[in-house]
């Protein structure tokens, strides 16, 4: 809607204009970009030197950790430039593949296939429109937002309050009755089971990545001088702005709206506080691990890890403070949750594959690319990153 | 190749999401017999498309004409792809499904087959028809290849029209020939053992 808006306007304009992106954003999307390249040169020169001292093994995996890391800046450089709505639906083509790997790593029955079709086909589409349409008729802007708004009586209606619910209930009750329609009652319960949990996780859980940027961001940062708003960004046009300032003395005298950041930078910084929170716990459980978690689930998670990872990435979470509207020990409380709950994920993720004796999503069918492998944290650590944002740093009023 | 059969191509990769894996085999022009197990309508389109282009455009796979036959759609379908459609019901004297087969390739073509003869519901490879020994017989000069197919049977199930888009695995295997003084059932049984053996390399 924003696109439809603006799409004559030159692209720099457009990004400024809409609060999309700004120059804190540009700055860490750079130091990504370039941490990148020299990640991506070490493995590739490593690769090329036989007689290096790194294992073989060791090295694999980071080189296809590292091309991974580049698809998801691609699909998160894609989003930033070309607006939210493509943001969404790249998230839910990401989503649709992860549930896709691990519907493939489910043993399903014949009797499941029709309700698998409605999953793939009409549940991940409708949850990827309804976050994609999110606040968009609170106040409807573009004429066919206007038209959908007053025709359907949807005119104020946020629609989060469907898309929070749409898979947990009413897609979790549809599941079960489809496949007992099918008239296969053999391990019914763990059938059910088994698909309701692959949406949840694949779909449901990784959607609230791209809803964080529909949310209008409060900040209970001091205000910024004048002489720094103009060379950072420009105000958002929009109503959003005074909405907030009514609703600010009720709720929160303290905060206010947050205009000097872009939410897309907000959900740039919440991919790479994952990301990185895999890393740190990577490499303090191979520098000091010995206290292995639970050696039947994944042997090479260490409490060690957990901690030293946790710590770290709050650290550096906090440091990076300044492309979000945290202040900066909140950011550091939203970055320790967040690898806590990505860590949770890749145990969760590990048991799972345990149980069906793959090492990787990947390896299951071979040749792929293991998409669940890489997000499995992201899913995990979106839903609650998004609540903790919403109650605490937005006007969701 | 045709617009259509580029088109069914790519919808049939995306929606089998299959990988193909050679295993001790190479992509080559030689004539060969694909032989593979089958579990779903999708088999032989998959496999088809998983071939590199140069070799696809070389290689038909073979179809019931039966059911290929029954609607002009279907007719087109088949004939898009350069289906060879061999006849399951009627069969008549020097006109056996071999003959046509090894007149319809020549000395260019290759071939798909599935020795199943149908497809098959259960888990469970069936046993082979005797086709593929003849070939072997008739012409020793083919590379009989063994596919093992899997997965596809979740993405189309029997008696399911609508595909959900699973990933499936494509393994093609060591080529093989029929031994000399190999009986038909033990050519046979070896012939089904390379297929199965692909399931769990």
């Amino acid at each position: 809607m924003m696109i439809e808006d603006l799409q004559f306007e030159p692209l720099l304009g457009l990004l400024q204009s809409a609060g999309w992106l700004n120059v804190p954003t540009y700055w860490l999307v750079g130091v990504v970009i370039v941490a990148l390249i020299i990640a991506s040169v070490i493995g590739q020169t490593l690769k090329r030197q036989p007689e290096s001292t790194v294992s073989p093994a060791l090295l694999r995996t980071f080189n296809q950790r590292v091309r991974a890391w580049w698809m998801m800046f691609a699909i998160l450089a894609a989003g930033l430039l070309l607006g939210d709505t493509v943001t969404v639906v790249l998230f839910g083509f990401v989503s649709f593949w992860a549930l896709r790997e691990f519907i493939t790593m489910t043993p399903t029955r014949r009797g499941d296939h029709r309700t698998l079709f409605w999953v793939f086909f009409v549940f991940t589409p409708i949850q990827y429109v309804l976050v994609g349409i999110g606040r968009g008729f609170v106040d409807p802007q573009t004429p066919s937002a206007i038209w959908w708004a007053n025709t359907f009586g949807l005119a104020g209606v946020d629609l989060y309050g469907l898309y929070s619910i749409m898979i947990p209930v009413y897609a979790s009750l549809y599941i079960p009755a489809r496949i007992a329609l099918s008239g296969d009652a053999r391990r019914f319960l763990e059938r059910s089971a088994k698909i309701q949990f692959s949406l949840l996780i694949c779909v449901y859980s990784l959607s609230y990545a791209p809803a964080l940027v529909h949310l209008d961001l409060l900040t209970s940062k001091p205000a910024v001088n004048n002489s720094s708003m103009s060379t950072g960004d420009v105000v958002p046009p929009s109503a959003p702005n005074e909405e907030a300032t009514e609703a600010e003395p009720v709720s929160s005298a303290t905060r206010r709206p947050w205009t000097e950041g872009g939410r897309a930078g907000l959900l740039f910084y919440f991919v790479l506080i994952v990301q990185l929170s895999d890393v740190f716990q990577y490499a303090w459980g191979k520098l000091l691990g010995h206290r292995v978690i639970a050696p039947h689930i994944n042997a090479s998670r260490t409490w060690e890890g957990f901690v030293g990872g946790a710590l770290t990435t709050a650290i550096v979470g906090a440091l990076l403070w300044w492309v979000t509207p945290f202040r900066i020990w909140e950011a550091a409380c939203m970055s320790f949750v967040t690898a806590v709950m990505g860590s949770a994920g890749g145990m969760t993720m590990s048991a799972i594959k345990r149980d069906r004796g793959v090492t990787d999503t990947g390896t299951l069918v071979q040749g792929h690319a293991g998409v669940l492998d890489r997000i499995d944290s992201i899913c995990f650590a979106a839903p609650v990153f998004y609540h903790l944002t919403r109650y605490f740093f937005s006007d969701f009023a | 190749m045709s617009l259509t059969a580029t088109i069914l191509s790519v919808i049939a990769k995306l929606m089998a999401g299959s990988s193909v894996r050679w295993v001790d085999c190479q992509p080559d022009t030689c004539q060969r017999v694909y032989f593979a197990n089958h579990t779903s309508h999708l088999d032989a389109l998959v496999l088809w498309s998983s071939l590199p282009r140069n070799i696809r455009a070389l290689t038909r796979a073979v179809a019931a004409k039966d059911y290929w036959d029954k609607s002009s759609f279907r007719r087109y379908i088949a004939g898009s792809v350069n289906a060879l459609l061999i006849d399951r019901e009627n069969i008549k004297v020097h006109r056996s499904p071999v003959e046509l087969m090894i007149q319809a390739i020549g000395n260019t073509h290759s071939l798909i087959v599935f020795p199943e003869g149908g497809r098959n519901a259960t888990d469970e490879m069936g046993e082979f028809k005797s086709g593929l020994y003849y070939l072997g017989k008739k012409r020793p000069d083919l590379e009989l290849v063994p596919v093992y197919i899997d997965n596809l049977n979740r993405v189309l199930p029997r008696g399911e029209f609508l595909p959900v888009p699973l990933l499936s695995c494509i393994t093609i295997g060591p080529p093989m020939w029929l031994e000399a003084g190999e009986s038909k059932a033990e050519f046979l049984k070896r012939a089904r053992e390379s297929v199965k053996r692909l399931k769990d390399i």
